[in-house]
């Protein structure tokens, strides 16, 4: 049984005074996420995202479609027992504390009393807030309200865990302790469904993405098979800034940074860009094919028309 | 009552508690309650009344200015500020969210009123020197204040469900001050004819009688308050804020939170 079960899920927005015009947010999505995996939902502002997330949390009604969770409806609250959910760029109650808050939604979550105040204590400690317990909310930084947005989401041992932007607004050593938190959601077994527009993180983390572009599933793939394919081209880096007159003379674009150079060539210039450096006497640091990147698939989707320009333009 | 609700509750009184607008609210009050004591010392022989009036209507006003203030923001400012998130993805239905505000802040305001009372009756007590059986009607007076709170939290709620926060403050002070005429709005309905009389009538037992929660000049001038106003004032209230609650939970059950 699929962790998440979308079904021709659709969203059409009233808007307006009159609430005449319609905006589509969502065409029908169907999609699958099997238990345990990590699966980023990826696409770029305002491609439906959220509003997927919103339908799946219940705070949004779909138009048409449906969606199960564990197998059980969105509305069930035995499910919403089992889920956890960061919204983006989430936001607390100002006059709480990290320890009050947390406290809160374990009650609301039916996390035993008995257990509560430790549960609260290791949530803590494990999104390194245990010093600012005490503090106030609305002293936080965006960073430490992102950790708490973490920590409440999984307070409750949940089963599947979503998260709408959860690197948004981090520095990298923010961005670095959230990838450790989700790999470590992973090794316990739990379901990760994870937005972002940010696809290092997403190509570093999932076992499978979707790309989504102006409410439409674009594509589905494991990130492994994705990223499997060759360009047909080896990235070679070298010691030293100097750019040996062959290499130059085959019109790649050379780059320098520090006291190393690299160029991207076609595979079949490879031995006579090394052959140019060994003239020079210039220390070979690497050669490495360059791999197609998630990135290329993540262009490569949004590029192509849209199924229903596709029919519109055949009609 | 459900743990979700009462949980709810306990943080929205937490919240309000800590905000510290309801301090500067409560040292108002308390402040024209001292005012109304020096007031009392330049009218000679009608301290008391002074005293009970100001004092009374100086809890009434502010403790409405504090539900209205603190109850049009409940839920749009949690919708505003996504706080609402991730309190409806776990399992708390929609109608325990709204119960759970409504009894936080209800608690609230009864929480403020004991505080601000301790005011009039302080001075009370100076103006005096000493209390009278009579003040058991302050007591009754501030009971019926905060049943007006109750509905004015009820409505403050409703319409927080679905408008913003400046037009619920609106709609809410608007409802307050028409509530305070109900009565004359009754009279006016009985000496007018057909469509009129038929509105008119209708806006009358639609707002909330809050005339009839007004007994201050009553409780003033030292004369009792029947049991059977007590009696129908509660049960009116509760009516009353059910029917309101009711419309907020069929609103916010059907609401997009986008």
């Amino acid at each position: 049984m699929p962790a998440i079960e979308i079904r021709n899920l659709e969203k059409i927005y009233n808007a307006g005074f009159w609430r005449k015009r319609s905006k589509r947010a969502l065409r029908p999505l169907n999609l699958a996420v099997e238990e345990g995996e990590i699966f980023g939902f990826l696409g770029p502002n305002g491609a439906g995202k959220t509003t997927t997330l919103k339908i799946l949390m219940g705070l949004v009604f779909p138009t048409a479609g449906s969606a199960r969770i564990l197998g059980m409806d969105l509305d069930d609250p035995r499910m919403k027992a089992q889920i956890g959910f960061l919204p983006e760029q989430p936001y607390f109650y100002d006059h709480l504390t990290a320890q009050e808050l947390l406290h809160y939604y374990g009650q609301l979550s039916g996390v035993d009393a008995k257990q509560l105040s430790r549960k609260v204590e290791a949530v803590l400690e494990q999104v390194k807030l245990s010093s600012s317990a005490g503090v106030q909310l609305r002293k936080f930084s965006k960073g430490m309200l992102q950790r708490v947005g973490i920590g409440q989401a999984i307070l409750h041992d949940p089963k599947v865990v979503f998260l709408d932007e959860p690197m948004s607004g981090l520095d990298p050593m923010g961005r670095r302790e959230v990838r450790s938190l989700i790999e470590d959601l992973k090794a316990r077994g739990k379901t990760v469904f994870f937005s972002t527009h940010i696809l290092s993180d997403a190509e570093a983390l999932c076992d499978r993405v979707s790309v989504i572009r102006q409410g439409e599933l674009r594509g589905v793939g494991a990130v492994a098979e994705l990223t499997a394919g060759v360009h047909g081209k080896v990235e070679i880096v070298w010691h030293g800034a100097t750019v040996p007159a062959g290499i130059r003379s085959m019109g790649a674009e050379c780059h320098a940074a520090g006291e190393t150079s690299r160029v991207i060539v076609p595979e079949e210039n490879q031995d006579a860009a090394l052959e140019a450096l060994r003239r020079e006497r210039l220390r070979l640091i690497s050669v490495v094919p360059v791999r197609t990147s998630l990135e290329d698939y993540f262009v490569a989707q949004l590029g192509a028309p849209l199924k229903s320009e596709t029919v519109s333009s055949r009609s | 009552m459900n743990s979700r609700v009462f949980h709810i509750a306990t943080n929205t009184f937490r919240e309000a508690v800590r905000d510290r607008v309801l301090y500067n609210l409560i040292g108002f009050a308390v402040l024209m309650s001292a005012a109304a004591v020096l007031v009392g010392q330049i009218s000679i022989q009608i301290e008391r009344l002074v005293v009970i009036n100001l004092g009374l209507t100086a809890v009434s006003l502010f403790g409405i200015v504090i539900a209205i203030f603190i109850g049009i923001g409940l839920v749009s400012k949690e919708i505003d500020k996504r706080t609402l998130y991730t309190v409806l993805s776990r399992p708390v239905r929609r109608w325990e969210f709204i119960a759970g505000k409504f009894f936080g802040l209800s608690g609230t305001l009864v929480v403020n009123t004991f505080f601000m009372a301790i005011g009039v009756f302080a001075a009370l007590a100076y103006v005096s020197h000493n209390l009278l059986r009579s003040d058991i009607g302050v007591l009754v007076a501030l009971y019926f204040i905060v049943l007006q709170f109750i509905i004015i939290t009820a409505l403050a709620l409703l319409f927080s469900s679905f408008s913003t926060p400046i037009f619920s403050a609106i709609f809410a002070f608007w409802l307050f001050v028409i509530g305070s005429f109900a009565q004359d709005l009754r009279n006016f309905a009985a000496m007018t004819h057909g469509v009129t009389r038929w509105l008119a009538t209708g806006a009358a037992y639609l707002v909330p009688n809050f005339s009839a929660l007004n007994v201050i000049t009553q409780v003033a001038h030292g004369e009792p308050v029947p049991h059977s106003l007590i009696l129908f004032n509660t049960i009116y209230t509760l009516v009353y804020s059910i029917a309101v609650l009711s419309a907020a939970v069929l609103i916010f059950e059907r609401r997009n939170l986008k």
